[in-house]
């Protein structure tokens, strides 16, 4: 830590550092982009290397994984899956958040809920949810159906308990302007609780998408092989690491692809929260 | 010209605002040894229409306290709050309230700020958004309807919250230290600002500021509070309106000797070996 208070006094060290900051560096002049480009070439240069000289049951490399990808992705078998993992997983997505939000804000308004609630939230949060698939199995079979309800179970949680400390965070002069203006408990709900939640609400929306596709392939693994898992599943069965690899990729990108949506709506509903994160309130 | 007081009791009979033996007590501390604050033993005041009153005193004296029930966000444990006959409880579109720090949604732009109490109230959009402009003229920012709160400065947000009290129509301005985080130049500025404004709208007003300065140049009473909750004593300003030249205003007798008096009494109700040495 730097002491503020001393007294301006260069040391032989500060001079040097100074030096260096003022020939700018090499590493200092290189573009992130470019850096984060080079580290990427390099991984996959040496995943590369030792991939090739490694019994192809036990791994794979880029290369390989890549001609099984273009093969998948020609006879259309890729897309197949992906939309048989999507619709569940939307589905099960939208439905944690038509629950969780609602919930959330419920329990982060009102005293009785929280202690009535709040409690569930927490466990729910809390416990390795993974571990209720065979009960959801018996209770919805091992369809489509199942496959929702795993999602939106593991993704439910996330959303209700940040929309939860949204609420609860609201401050409480704003509640006290709505109350100065004689507003009913659903106009403080609408136009002062929610607006301020919406932040909390989009950190929870993206955790769940994180949540969201853990939840869908472990539901495939679990219940009928279809989809992105069922691909993983059977490939690895067979020993054909290539194949199994190419829906890891598929999943890395839709993940990266889904937080970064969420990402960018959340700018779109809530754009007041970055600036005002540049500077002190 | 305003604050003809008694001309104005003879005709009305009744204070704008009238509060009576307000006492408020609550509980602290865990549930076995439990303890009862005094927050307000038996205040008492009236404020015509038109005057405004300061409230001072030091921290903890009550004086937030009283604000808050006669606003209607707190509820007083004995006593009363007319305002112009009518016994009030809870908030009211008579009272209009400026807040310490502004309050303003952050989400939404200046002027949405000023039109949001003419929403809760379901006045219709061209019509809220027409008093809204005109307000925010008023308080002389027009130029900055569509900055949200983050690109406004302290005393800009102020200005906006008191445009949005104001959209209603109050009978009486109620005012919390709403300069009081200003630096000291803008909080001149917005001084006379306000006295321009009170002078313009003849708003009954009641503000509490811990000031002195600001309780003098503005008020035409201040009430002095003690730090057990009671009005300690009840001074009149004699300074004639319109104070159009707080400079002029700030070196006369009445405010040299209203400001000593005023911070006499607090050095007294705080502490009455030390006064006697002042």
């Amino acid at each position: 830590m730097l002491d503020t208070t001393a007294p301006a006094k260069t040391t032989p060290a500060m001079q040097s550092r100074a030096k260096r900051v003022r020939r700018g560096g090499f590493a200092a002049s290189v573009p992130r982009a470019a850096i984060s480009t080079f580290s990427l070439i390099c991984v996959l240069a040496i995943w590369e290397f030792f991939g090739r000289n490694v019994n192809p049951i036990f791994a794979s490399h880029p290369s390989a994984i890549f001609k099984e990808g273009i093969a998948m992705v020609i006879d259309g078998e890729i897309f197949h899956a992906l939309l048989q993992s999507l619709q569940p997983l939307a589905t099960g997505y939208f439905l944690a958040a038509a629950v969780g939000i609602p919930l959330g804000l419920l329990i982060g308004r009102y005293r009785w809920a929280e202690a009535g609630l709040g409690v569930y939230i927490t466990a729910g949060y809390a416990t390795p949810l993974v571990a209720l698939i065979p009960l959801f199995i018996l209770w919805f079979g091992l369809g489509f159906a199942v496959k929702v309800a795993i999602v939106s179970v593991l993704a439910v949680f996330p959303i209700a308990i940040n929309t939860w400390a949204g609420a609860k965070g609201v401050p409480r002069t704003l509640i006290e302007l709505g109350r100065t203006f004689v507003g009913s408990e659903f106009q403080i709900m609408t136009k002062i609780v929610i607006p301020s939640t919406l932040p909390y609400i989009m950190v929870g929306l993206k955790l769940a998408v994180g949540r969201s596709i853990i939840a869908i392939v472990v539901a495939e693994f679990f219940t009928l092989l279809t989809g992105l898992g069922g691909i993983i599943l059977k490939a690895g069965d067979s020993f054909d690491t290539a194949r199994m690899f190419v829906p890891v990729m598929v999943l890395m990108t839709l993940g990266i692809t889904l937080t970064w949506l969420v990402g960018w709506l959340e700018h779109k509903v809530a754009p007041w929260q970055r600036e005002l994160s540049d500077q002190e309130h | 010209m305003p604050a003809t007081t008694e001309k104005l009791a003879l005709t009305f009979g009744i204070p704008k605002v009238r509060v009576r033996d307000l006492a408020k007590e609550y509980y602290v501390g865990p549930g076995h040894r439990m303890q009862v604050v005094h927050a307000l033993n038996g205040v008492s005041f009236d404020v015509e229409e038109g005057e405004f009153v300061a409230l001072t005193g030091r921290s903890g004296c009550g004086k937030t306290t009283s604000l808050r029930i006669v606003l209607g966000l707190e509820e007083q444990t004995s006593g009363a709050v007319e305002i112009a006959g009518r016994e009030v409880n809870g908030c009211g579109y008579d009272r209009g309230m400026v807040f310490q720090h502004a309050e303003l949604l952050p989400w939404r732009t200046a002027i949405e700020n000023v039109e949001f109490g003419l929403e809760l109230k379901g006045v219709n959009k061209s019509e809220r958004r027409r008093i809204a402009i005109r307000m925010l003229d008023f308080v002389g920012l027009a130029q900055s309807a569509d900055r949200r709160p983050y690109q406004l400065s302290g005393g800009m947000k102020q200005r906006v919250g008191l445009a949005r009290a104001l959209t209603t129509d109050p009978e009486v301005l109620l005012m919390d230290e709403p300069f009081g985080a200003l630096d000291a130049q803008i909080r001149e500025e917005m001084q006379t600002e306000l006295i321009k404004i009170h002078e313009k709208t003849l708003k009954t007003v009641i503000f509490v500021t811990h000031d002195l300065d600001e309780a003098v140049l503005l008020s035409d009473r201040v009430l002095v509070f003690s730090p057990h909750g009671q009005i300690h004593e009840d001074v009149s300003i004699n300074i004639p309106r319109p104070r159009s030249d707080p400079i002029a205003i700030r070196g006369s007798d009445e405010f040299q000797k209203k400001r000593y008096h005023i911070w006499r009494l607090l050095k007294m109700t705080d502490d009455p070996a030390k006064a006697a040495l002042v």
